[in-house]
């Protein structure tokens, strides 16, 4: 229906909220593109689609998946894939990702991002979910990287080359968060520079940045909290630095989904994004 | 290993024990990590529920929504990822719960709640044009059929649960009064709006949903039922989609 030449321009774009609409149509500047989360948008009718539809003769539109369960035990849900399917192919968005996490399990949704293992069985459960996702939806997709608050001590891969293995078996893009990466790493102890080093940054097709809290464990050891809920701390915005040093230009999405704040706030983020990219050479 | 099986029991039974093989950074048991998950999907749900019922949750106060909430919510988690919808058992869970049976209308409330809801994300559909009904002979009217938008909801009630509703949501709403109400939820300009339905319109409309004749359903109104005042509502509130004549 809408045609953006499919791919999304390497600028900033904010996760959608409808209290922003009216000022989005009216002056979006410096963001050049929206995300939505697909299963918002999955009612029959009424103001979400119509909003929707508007948005989208105006922007790329990023779809961004949050129910799929990419890495549940269970098969997908086929009338989830349905709806999935339904809503890419009116909407025809620039852009449709996942996540690397399980939510349903036995027919119930639990509404989160629950983590998996990465050992050969996940890998290859995983490969197979995004396979039969990218034929259903005849596009592919990109996979973003979880925030962890724990690991399993039965997991065989490293997190990067579970993603970079998916990649190759699937040939499915990346969508790396850099705040998960911050996030995970302060959490589970390791550097995320080091990450991002390992990370196929060749595979990537957006990035996002959130906003995360801070707590501490049983033995008060920093616990980050990916909250979605304030402004991106300053460490995250420093590996954006390195990342966007290594990937080039990306498009570069503010994520702010709790406690969401006025318009000016989120649009602020969104010109730092562009100085972040305005650094990188093409 | 841990199955998904034994992560979800425990994230929605806090006496149970933290699976084993789940670790932080170093090799040592998660503890309180594994809680990040519990609380997220503990928060999430009842937020949707707070969301879905704010009248409920003005009704009863926020620490007896919580509790209730945090009942239904390892009780009946979404059956899809569609979470605009959770919650549609969650009036009548209300009503089974012994504290709150002295609030006889709180459930009524909450299916009223829920009937918005539905209707804000129902499909779209043309509206009707009043023009059609003028020069029309009273024998082709009543054998015409009348389509009602799929954004159209009905609340049979015992209670004054549209007055409770405006009473605990806009401010200046006058005292309920111990009166059964009936409430047509439609859908103009896409915002979901309660009208209180004169006696008999509640069976009217229903039976207009039901595809019934204008004529079988001014029978299931039933004999003082105010037809033109109903006819008002349902066209202001772009609740009519068309008329197929015989």
């Amino acid at each position: 229906m809408f045609d953006h030449s499919n791919t999304l321009p390497p600028r900033p774009g904010v996760g959608y909220k409808p209290q922003h609409f009216t000022e989005i149509m009216e002056n979006p500047a410096p963001v050049g593109w929206l995300e939505i989360h697909a299963e918002n948008y999955m009612g029959d009718g009424g103001r979400p689609l119509a909003q929707l539809r508007a948005l989208a003769e105006r922007f790329p539109i990023s779809v961004h998946g949050v129910g799929l369960s990419i890495g549940g035990e269970d098969r997908l849900d086929p009338d989830h894939l349905a709806r999935l399917k339904h809503l890419v192919s009116w909407l025809n968005p620039a852009s449709f990702s996942e996540h690397l996490a399980w939510s349903t399990h036995d027919s119930h949704f639990l509404n989160d991002l629950l983590p998996l293992a990465y050992t050969n069985d996940t890998l290859t459960r995983v490969a197979d979910h995004i396979d039969e996702l990218q034929e259903v939806i005849g596009r592919k997709m990109l996979l973003e990287n979880p925030s962890s608050y724990l690991a399993f001590e039965e997991s065989s891969w490293s997190e990067t080359d579970f993603l970079r293995e998916v990649a190759k078996r699937t040939g499915c893009g990346m969508l790396l968060d850099v705040n998960n990466v911050f996030v995970s790493a302060t959490n589970l102890g390791y550097s995320p520079q080091e990450y991002i080093a390992d990370y196929p940054i060749d595979l990537v097709g957006e990035i996002h940045l959130g906003g995360h809290d801070e707590d501490h464990d049983d033995h008060g050891a920093p616990l980050l909290i990916d909250s979605h809920g304030r402004e991106v701390a300053d460490p995250v915005w420093a590996l954006l630095d390195i990342t966007l040093a290594a990937s080039g230009p990306r498009p570069l999405l503010i994520e702010w989904d709790t406690d969401v704040p006025d318009w000016p706030v989120l649009a602020e983020e969104a010109v730092r994004a562009e100085q972040a990219l305005a650094k990188v050479d093409a | 290993m841990v199955t998904q099986t034994e992560f979800e029991a425990a994230l929605l039974d806090a006496e149970r024990p933290v699976p084993e093989g789940l670790v932080d950074g170093q090799g040592a048991p998660a503890g309180r990590r594994y809680a990040v998950y519990r609380n997220n999907v503990a928060v999430s749900l009842s937020e949707a529920l707070e969301t879905a019922f704010p009248a409920v949750a003005k009704l009863i106060g926020p620490e007896n929504f919580a509790k209730a909430a945090g009942m239904y919510l390892r009780r009946e988690q979404p059956g899809s990822p569609l979470m605009m919808f959770y919650g549609a058992g969650f009036p009548e869970f209300l009503a089974s719960l012994e504290p709150l049976k002295p609030i006889g209308y709180l459930s009524d409330v909450a299916r009223l709640e829920m009937a918005l809801r539905e209707s804000y994300h129902a499909a779209d559909a043309p509206v009707l044009d009043p023009a059609v009904f003028q020069g029309m002979e009273e024998e082709d009217l009543m054998a015409s059929r009348l389509g009602i938008a799929p954004s159209v909801r009905i609340i049979h009630s015992p209670w004054p649960v549209l007055s409770v509703y405006n009473f605990t949501m806009i401010e200046g709403s006058p005292q309920p009064q111990p009166t059964a109400e009936d409430v047509l939820v439609a859908r103009p300009d896409y915002d979901p709006t309660p009208y209180l339905l004169p006696k008999g319109g509640a069976d009217f409309v229903q039976a207009l949903q039901q595809g019934q004749s204008f004529g079988d359903a001014l029978g299931a109104a039933g004999d003082d039922f105010d037809l033109g005042a109903t006819l008002a509502l349902l066209l202001q509130g772009g609740a009519l989609t068309d008329l197929k004549r015989p």
